[in-house]
């Protein structure tokens, strides 16, 4: 057990969130209806994502100030698992908006911009294996990492924050006001978001584990 | 001990069934109310526990990878 906390903490928040999402009353809003259970598993998507983006670029930054290929493994790996997380994101998303916006992918400027920070990190993944040189291609990667975030904030916060919106949180309004959300709902929002946050942190964890035995075996 | 956690873990959900499900011929009671939404979350819930159970053991697997193959 010791180490393993944290996984089994994930575990139990997820599983809390959800038995509560599905049998805690809501508030009860027209067009959303029970949709509004959406909220404990799509947002969560997006802020595991958004954490797991957070760490690679630690790791880079890590990275940059004394070249140490372990950071870069890491800043790597975590890109990866975010981007997995970002799908899913993107595909519940697309399904709730079918039944509440009444289209698959709205001209929303959340939508679009959060198309294009996936598409600068996937560009990230493709940057990585056009270098050959490992130490080369740490260092592109990890400077490209930093204009990414950057890429990603703009596109996700702050650009969706000033254009009229149909997300939560835009156009003006407070995403987690109490028009939006009750406290009811925060009881099981804000236990779901850090459980995903543990869990993608767990599958990236394992991966990480996985490329450093790759290594060691590659240059044995 | 893997086995002896997975008996204990479907010993207790074939009770926990048992006790929601077998309550008489009472049909609005237990698993069955609330428009049997409890179904749902049963489902759910063995899902991703299921799939926690697999990440457990991959987790497992890796350590042992780990000691043949130090740094």
């Amino acid at each position: 057990m010791g180490k393993n906390w944290w996984k089994i903490l994930g575990v139990l928040l997820v599983s809390y969130s959800i038995v509560g999402g599905f049998l805690i009353p809501v508030p009860e809003l027209p067009i959303l209806n029970e949709t509004i259970r959406n909220t404990y598993f799509h947002i969560p998507m997006w802020f595991a994502m958004m954490a797991l983006l957070s760490y690679s670029l630690f790791h880079s930054i890590k990275f940059l100030s004394g070249f140490d290929l372990q950071y870069d493994t890491k800043a790597d790996q975590s890109v990866q698992v975010a981007l997995v997380l970002g799908v899913f994101g993107l595909l519940t998303g697309m399904v709730w908006a079918q039944f509440t916006w009444g289209s698959f992918w709205t001209n929303d400027v959340k939508l679009n911009g959060t198309a294009i920070s996936m598409l600068t990190y996937l560009a990230y993944i493709i940057l990585r294996g056009s270098i050959e040189d490992e130490n080369r291609k740490a260092k592109v990667a990890a400077v490209y990492n930093i204009f990414a975030w950057v890429m990603m904030i703009l596109f996700i916060m702050i650009i969706p924050r000033m254009n009229d919106s149909l997300h939560p949180g835009n156009g003006g309004n407070p995403a987690f006001g109490s028009y939006d959300m009750d406290s009811t709902m925060r009881i099981v929002f804000y236990p779901a978001v850090i459980g995903w946050i543990l869990i993608g942190a767990w599958i990236t964890n394992i991966k990480i584990r996985i490329k450093n035995i790759d290594d060691i075996q590659k240059y044995a | 001990m893997h086995k002896k956690i997975s008996f204990f873990l479907t010993t207790l959900l074939v009770l926990l069934v048992n006790a929601l499900s077998a309550q008489g011929v009472d049909m609005a009671t237990g698993m069955r109310s609330e428009g049997k939404i409890y179904v749902v979350v049963v489902v759910v819930l063995i899902i991703f526990i299921g799939l926690a159970i697999y990440l457990f053991s991959l987790d497992k697997k890796l350590d042992k990878l780990e000691k043949n193959n130090p740094k």
